[in-house]
């Protein structure tokens, strides 16, 4: 108990202070996690909305998959990737293994299917007859969909709020494709963790409070946005 | 429509922060060093003091993957590091056999202990040899900690359990908790078990512990340090300069007058001792 | 009310869903300022009818023509869809305020803010939701719901408009409150409509001209006058046949009260019209009380007409019994009340109505 509040005091005190390596800690967590969970956004929206408008063969396998993507595994993926970015893997042109880039990919293939299941089941859970209301209103096809998608926004917000959740507090992942390189790919998870393996309980929980209030920081946002769409 | 406005906003947001993230990496490519060394080194803070005078002197970027030694030893075996910096001895001349590396050179050393409850249930304070007190410890069926990750460690101690001539594996009270050597620290404070540590490791982690050091001083316990430049004959993409470099560095004078004085001021004793140009034999191998 | 200009015009419309026919038009065609009902049971083929209509529905077969060109069925032709509007049964509002929900249609058109606040504000005028308009959709009674619905349609100033069942879900008086307010705007906005129901007074009330369905198909076709007056079958009948349909002209109108003149008779209607006005009075059987003495004096129907029965038909235990009193009348009388009464054909008896009991509707 007195190492929580040891922990949660040096936490405060980390944060007062603008402790440079927890602030470029703390900042590189949400620049990786923000871009991942930006970028599984545009893929999982126009994925899920895509998927979930059109009529073709092996849509319900397909929405299986996702649905099973939903919960990848964050050490599965790191290992994946790290295989596919290895020097000597097939991707290795790109030579960003180690990287804050190697750790936004990892990261977005963790997110992606996250934010496109939420998106599927979203927009299928608009009532059907909604896609011949807004067409009857003269949208093109463009428009339905901008319409539909603006209509699911609060559910979709939640499909967010979900994937940035799982990114920013996985460790596994960034920690294989990152390597938790100090001043360059170490994140709040990976330095809680080797802070933890050193020892360092306090440092660690500190690392752990303020993972705790950027999560709660971001969600506390969205659910400001959310609030405010919705008209009295 | 006004939600168009922020969507559009949004996007503009993503390409800034994508063209930033690639800008981050993009052109250091050869200017990347990938040191695989050993969770011990990082961990006790000696590569916070060493890696930006050597990344400000030749102008490499090092990415530093702290791993067990055996795991990265792996990496180079597979051309995914440019050069190690590890302390199994043993494995390391396979490795060399391999022809996997181009050159290993000795750069320190830091020793094991053994460290215990201060209860010491087994009786081993003061023990001459590692191999007498571990077959009391296996006498007595105390609790032993063992990392089982295959690090530096874990090879160490596998050394000494047959030097003592005991087969711990499979025992009651020999547990492996997979884990790095703090967490290993803690675990073993936690059961008021044995453990054999790095001095480094367990000098930092000291204060919440509880354990105490019980026997050291033997030659067998010495923990010995080479870098080991993975050989570019075998992997062409390798950064056979860069490793080059890294490996100079870490045998140069000034370098090793560093390693001399890493720790004195925080534990009053330095944690690692430079041995670059001795000889083996001379630390008892 | 109408004029002889065809707006919209159908040519052997087909849908077929797994393998079976569900509607069959071989012609419909519906002309400028025309109220058209469709008018039938669930499964008859309304909704499908005006889906296809609005191209929301690819037909399997057939031809829609716009002002007399073709349209293309279900495809990305959005210049028809703009110069349409559709009301569902389910009013489908977007989650966003009462006023961007009518706004909605001018936006997809990207007609410029000023003029979008204009015309929004003329229609939830004109559907007494101008109070409303900052509300949220979600947030609002059922009877509202159903405007907002209704003003996004009107908003976009659509030439023809299709209502599917719009009063399906309403309560009695909000329904009727809402009929009103629709009958109105329709008169007004000079739009088009066709609506479907299964209810006969909205669609004597809306209407002009009415189409009976009947598994997919169009049974009987005239206007409201013809096909309630003659349903030509017993299903029509069933559906449309309000039996008691009248035609007369207005006398003097005083206090909401009018006084018509029907076949030489006077009566006095509930309403409102102006002298010399031609109007059909619709009212069911249910409604005439039939008597053997004459009721001026002890009841409070204004209307009372002698006349002659002419024919009995018994239905179990309600009988319908057809009058003559200078114009055709038919009376619901219990089979009780028949044999206390000792009615036959060819008694003298004495017919009434209140003067709330019948529905009036203009002739065009």
């Amino acid at each position: 108990m007195d190492l929580i509040l040891d922990g949660i005091r040096m936490a405060w005190h980390l944060l007062v202070t603008l402790d440079k390596e927890v602030l470029a800690v703390t900042l590189l967590s949400l620049k990786v996690s923000g871009l991942a969970t930006l970028i599984s956004l545009v893929i999982g929206v126009i994925g899920g909305t895509a998927i979930a408008l059109a009529d073709f063969p092996g849509k319900r396998l397909m929405v299986s998959v996702v649905n099973t993507s939903m919960g990848l595994p964050p050490v599965v993926v790191g290992l994946f990737v790290t295989i596919m970015l290895w020097r000597n893997g097939p991707l290795s042109r790109w030579e960003i293994l180690y990287t804050p880039t190697a750790m936004v990919i990892a990261q977005t293939i963790i997110a992606a299917p996250i934010v496109m299941g939420i998106s599927i089941a979203a927009i299928q859970n608009l009532p059907p007859d909604l896609r011949l209301q807004i067409l009857a209103l003269g949208a093109s096809r463009r428009q339905m969909v901008w319409l539909l998608v603006r209509e699911a926004r609060l559910p979709l917000m939640a499909g967010i709020m979900a994937g940035f959740g799982g990114v920013i507090s996985e460790v596994g992942a960034s920690i294989m494709v990152g390597g938790n390189i100090k001043g360059y790919t170490r994140v709040l998870t990976t330095a809680t963790v080797m802070e933890t393996g050193k020892g360092n309980f306090d440092t660690a929980i500190a690392l752990g409070v303020i993972l705790l209030a950027l999560c709660f920081a971001v969600n506390y946002l969205l659910t400001r946005v959310q609030q405010r769409e919705r008209p009295r | 429509m006004k939600g168009k406005v922020r969507f559009s906003h949004g996007l503009s947001v993503l390409a800034m922060l994508v063209v930033f993230a690639l800008s981050t990496t993009a052109g250091a490519a050869s200017k990347n060093l990938i040191l695989a060394t050993t969770t011990s080194t990082q961990d006790s803070g000696l590569l916070d003091v060493l890696l930006p005078v050597f990344e400000k002197e030749s102008g490499y970027f090092v990415k530093t993957i702290a791993v067990g030694s055996g795991q990265a030893m792996a990496m180079g075996e597979k051309g995914e590091a440019d050069v190690l910096l590890v302390h199994s001895p043993e494995a390391e001349k396979k490795f060399m056999d391999k022809g996997a590396g181009s050159s290993r050179r000795l750069v320190m050393h830091n020793d094991f202990i053994i460290v215990g409850p201060a209860g010491d249930p087994a009786k081993i304070r003061g023990v001459k040899t590692s191999a007498e007190a571990f077959k009391k410890i296996a006498h007595s069926g105390s609790i032993f900690l063992s990392r089982g990750d295959n690090s530096g460690t874990h090879a160490k101690e596998k050394g000494l359990w047959k030097s003592a001539a005991v087969s711990a594996e499979g025992q009651k009270w020999y547990q492996q908790t997979g884990l790095g050597m703090g967490q290993t620290l803690n675990v073993a404070a936690e059961k008021k078990g044995y453990t054999l540590t790095d001095r480094a490791t367990y000098l930092s982690m000291k204060k919440n512990l509880g354990l105490e050091i019980l026997v050291e001083g033997d030659a067998k316990l010495l923990n010995i340090y080479h870098v080991i430049e993975v050989n570019p004959a075998k992997w062409p993409k390798v950064n056979s300069p860069a490793a080059k470099a890294f490996a100079d560095f870490m045998v140069s004078k000034r370098t090793q007058e560093l390693i001399g004085r890493f720790g004195v001021d925080k534990f009053g004793a330095p944690l690692f001792f430079p041995d670059a140009g001795k000889k083996p034999e001379s630390l008892g191998l | 009310m109408n004029g002889d200009t065809v707006i919209l015009e159908a040519r052997d419309l087909v849908v077929r869903r797994g393998g079976a026919e569900v509607l069959s038009v071989p012609e419909f065609t519906l002309h400028e300022r025309e109220s058209v009902a469709l008018i039938g049971p669930n499964g008859a083929g309304k909704s499908t009818m005006l889906l296809s209509l609005a191209t929301l529905l690819q037909p399997s077969a057939g031809d829609i023509l716009f002002h007399g060109s073709r349209v293309q069925a279900s495809g990305g032709d959005t210049s028809y869809r703009r110069r349409i509007a559709m009301v569902f049964q389910e009013p489908l509002l977007f989650d966003t305020t009462v006023f961007d929900n009518v706004a909605s249609g001018l936006k997809i058109r990207g007609v410029p803010r000023d003029e979008i606040r204009k015309r929004v504000g003329e229609c939830l005028e004109r559907f007494h939701i101008d109070h409303l308009a900052d509300r949220s959709a979600r947030r609002i009674s059922g009877g509202e719901v159903q405007r907002t619905s209704l003003a996004r349609a009107f908003a976009t100033r659509p030439e023809v408009v299709f209502l599917d069942e719009p009063f399906i879900a309403l309560d009695p008086p909000t329904r009727h409150a809402l009929m009103v307010d629709l009958a109105q705007v329709l008169r007004d906005s000079g739009s088009s409509a066709i609506i479907a129901t299964h209810d006969q007074m909205e669609a004597l009330r809306l209407a002009d001209r009415m189409m009976v369905m009947q598994g997919g198909r169009v049974v009987q076709s005239g206007t409201t006058a013809e096909v309630t007056a003659h349903p030509v079958n017993a299903f029509a009948a069933s559906f449309v046949g309000m039996e008691n349909v009248l035609t007369g002209s207005v006398v003097s109108s005083a206090g909401g009260m009018l006084t018509l003149d029907v076949a030489g008779r006077t009566m006095e209607i509930v309403g409102s019209g102006s002298p010399g006005e031609r109007v059909v009075l619709c009212t069911h059987p249910e409604h005439v009380v039939v008597t053997t003495v004459d009721p001026h004096h002890r009841t409070s129907a204004r209307n009372v007409f002698p006349g002659t029965v002419t024919r009995i038909v018994p239905l179990g235990a309600v009988h319908k019994v057809y009058l003559d009193c200078g114009f055709p009348l038919v009376a619901s009388v219990t089979a009780h009340s028949l044999a206390e009464l000792g009615m036959v054909p060819g008694s003298r008896v004495f017919a009434s109505f209140k003067a709330t009991s019948v529905h009036l509707y203009r002739k065009g």
